[in-house]
């Protein structure tokens, strides 16, 4: 793990320094990403600052009392006995111009992943990935000004103090004609959520939406977005606009499956462990995945990223929100194992109690709508995954059997939502059958 | 409601914040007497000695938000918006100076020209002062607030220097209008005043 510099962050406009009131860690100290850091003071205002990482506080550089301009490190989080990324050792990150002074003011003045915004616990804010530091050394106004002219900061020339945009660069930029270029990867997950202002605009000029503008009426109730559906709605329309989604709907019959939970359901429940439908559903998820990679990959730069692991997310919906927790090496857990990880990861969704790295790192994402009674859906991609699977409602129908008969069956669609840039229809529906094959066929010795 | 409890409750009330179960809070209460330090307020600022304060039966207490040393007391409207700030609203320095356009306005519907002095947190009448701030953030998420002086009593403030400017004096509206404007008329005053400026609305408590 790379180290994180602390950066003094910027708490308004106009306010230039910060003094440090007081450390709420000690260097040596685990600390959590979100967690309480350090409390620092500027003019009638006391605020208390979180880590913008997770790791060991390696070592603070200011001490209570002392006064510290903005963006300058204070501190850092790496890895116990790791570098610290304000000595001289430490490379700027690739694809960073290293700055041309030397020491400990050149990693001062390009930190690899300076994390200046105090952050919202939310859905998709809590990846390890950081922001790009351009857009972090700009003020409020310039990022409001950014999204106005829908201008991504990135491409603006910054002039102000290390490369910091200015009001005046991002005016003069729009003055001058220029627009947020194409963006050439998929953003990922984590940008999408935190970077807004990052939306991939199109090669062709959008078509203005003003005309589709609500007119409130006197009596609306009018309720700002939370930060969590602020980060749905964002990872929503960044997720339509970098995948081509299509979706394959496949019929399976659940009725081995159900007579083999029924018949098991007692042993588990003996083990502390409600056996649902959902481990059985894991399962041939995990086993398809191994046998095409390619559903458990991601895309960027006209790449594709084969994933050792298998990480599969499972969305869970709350009262007031959505959250998708991700069972780590799913492949490598037994149908008890699964059952375990999904209702221990739905349980401390609802409760609130999942950590950052819970919510990280999914490699595909299973969501079920059949617990709300729908058939099926066409899933949204959960980005930068290349395909999602929604499981619909297992209800008993009348159904024509190979031997001609007519039978009461339990039966399921599942639908697939996959990228079509880097997966064919074939390719999709070969994964859909090897799924739809293992459920009909469990073999009994799996529970 | 005595200094502590309020603290606690300002706690409680901020994790809820951050955690998005409750909406945007402001909290409106007077204080039992209390002079408070900010965490870095030099204790000098304190002129009454321990011993006089507790004759006076006047607490003293540290606490966590920006600014030097008040005083408060009963006659003294106390505000403490619990508000999750959000892009564009994440501006600490704007965050004040919408708290001080609250008591502008408030003054303002009692025919009172009040100003703010740049460099000077606060509201101001002349060279008096009528309304202290000092602000806490966590994740955005505020605490502490404002404190207007509302009734005829400022004798609490002999024991402090305010906010550690040397020669300030406080007023009141009392002192100002030469009556006493009640609290509730006063709350519901500044309430309208804030749900303008913040630009958010304000229901009745259920309970």
């Amino acid at each position: 793990m790379p180290s994180t510099p602390v950066l003094m962050p910027q708490m308004g406009e106009s306010i230039a320094e910060g003094t440090i009131v007081v450390w709420l860690k000690q260097p040596g100290d685990r600390v959590e990403k979100d967690e309480p850091l350090f409390e620092i003071s500027t003019d009638k205002v006391d605020a208390e600052i979180p880590a913008p990482a997770s790791g060991f506080l390696l070592e603070t550089l200011f001490g209570p009392g002392e006064t510290v301009e903005v963006n300058k490190v204070v501190a850092t989080i790496g890895e116990q006995g790791g570098a610290s990324a304000t000595s001289p050792a430490s490379a700027p990150s690739a694809g960073q111009p290293a700055p041309a002074a030397a020491g400990a003011s050149a990693a001062q003045a390009a930190p690899q992943a300076p994390v200046v915004a105090p952050t919202l616990a939310a859905v998709a804010e809590t990846s390890p990935h950081h922001a790009d530091p351009r857009k972090i050394r700009s003020s409020p106004l310039v990022r409001k000004l950014a999204r106005e002219h829908e201008v991504d900061l990135m491409h603006v020339p910054g002039t102000g103090d290390a490369g910091r945009v200015t009001k005046h660069d991002i005016l003069s930029f729009v003055e001058s004609g220029a627009r947020t270029a194409p963006q050439p990867a998929a953003p990922s997950n984590h940008a999408a959520a935190t970077a807004p202002a990052a939306r991939p605009a199109a090669a062709a000029p959008r078509p203005s939406s003003d005309k589709y503008r609500y007119t409130p009426g006197a009596n609306d109730k009018v309720e700002p977005f939370t930060p969590m559906r602020t980060a749905i709605s964002d990872h929503m329309v960044i997720s339509r606009e970098t995948s081509v989604h299509v979706t394959t709907v496949f019929e399976v019959d659940m009725t081995r499956v159900a007579k083999l939970r029924a018949r098991h359901k007692p042993a588990y429940a003996e083990r502390g462990v409600n056996l649902t439908f959902m481990p059985f559903i894991m399962n041939a998820v995990c086993g398809a995945l191994r046998e095409f990679p390619i559903l458990n990959s991601s895309i960027q730069d006209n790449q594709v990223y084969y994933k050792q692991q298998v990480n599969l997310g499972m969305a869970v919906a709350l009262d007031w929100g959505l959250l998708v927790p991700v069972i780590k090496n799913a492949d490598e857990l037994s149908l008890l194992g699964l059952s375990r990880s999904v209702s221990d990861l739905a349980e401390r969704a609802r409760s609130k109690k999942l950590s950052p790295d819970e919510v990280a790192g999914g490699t595909f994402t299973v969501t079920n709508p059949g617990v709300f009674g729908s058939l099926f859906g066409t899933p949204i991609i959960n980005q930068p995954q290349v395909a999602i699977l929604g499981v619909g409602t297992i209800t008993k129908r009348a159904v024509v059997t190979d031997d001609d008969a007519i039978a009461v069956r339990s039966m399921m669609y599942l639908a697939l939502s996959f990228d079509h840039r880097a997966i064919d229809g074939a390719t999709a529906d070969r994964f859909m059958s090897r799924i739809k094959n293992t459920l009909q066929e469990f073999p009994e010795g799996l529970l | 409601m005595p200094f502590k409890q309020a603290e606690a409750l300002q706690a409680e009330l901020v994790s809820q914040r951050q955690r998005d179960e409750i909406p945007d809070q402001l909290l409106l209460l007077e204080h039992a007497p209390v002079v408070t330090l900010g965490r870095g307020a030099k204790e000098h600022f304190v002129s009454s000695s321990a011993e006089q304060l507790h004759q006076a039966g006047v607490e003293l207490h540290r606490t966590g938000r920006g600014g030097e040393v008040t005083f408060h007391g009963p006659g003294q409207l106390v505000a403490y918006p619990i508000v999750l700030l959000r892009e564009p609203e994440r501006d600490l320095h704007v965050y004040l100076r919408r708290l001080e356009q609250v008591v502008i306005d408030v003054a303002s519907r009692y025919g009172l020209a009040a100003e703010r002095d740049p460099g000077r947190t606060g509201v101001w009448l002349g060279e008096k002062k009528l309304a202290s701030i000092g602000i806490r953030a966590s994740r955005w998420v505020t605490s502490h607030g404002v404190a207007l002086n509302r009734a005829h009593d400022l004798t609490g403030f002999r024991h402090i220097v305010p906010c550690g400017l040397d020669g300030v004096q406080m007023t009141s509206l009392a002192l100002e209008l030469d009556r006493e404007p009640s609290r509730p008329e006063v709350e519901g005053v500044f309430c309208d005043a804030w749900k303008r400026v913040f630009e958010r609305d304000l229901f009745e408590p259920s309970s």
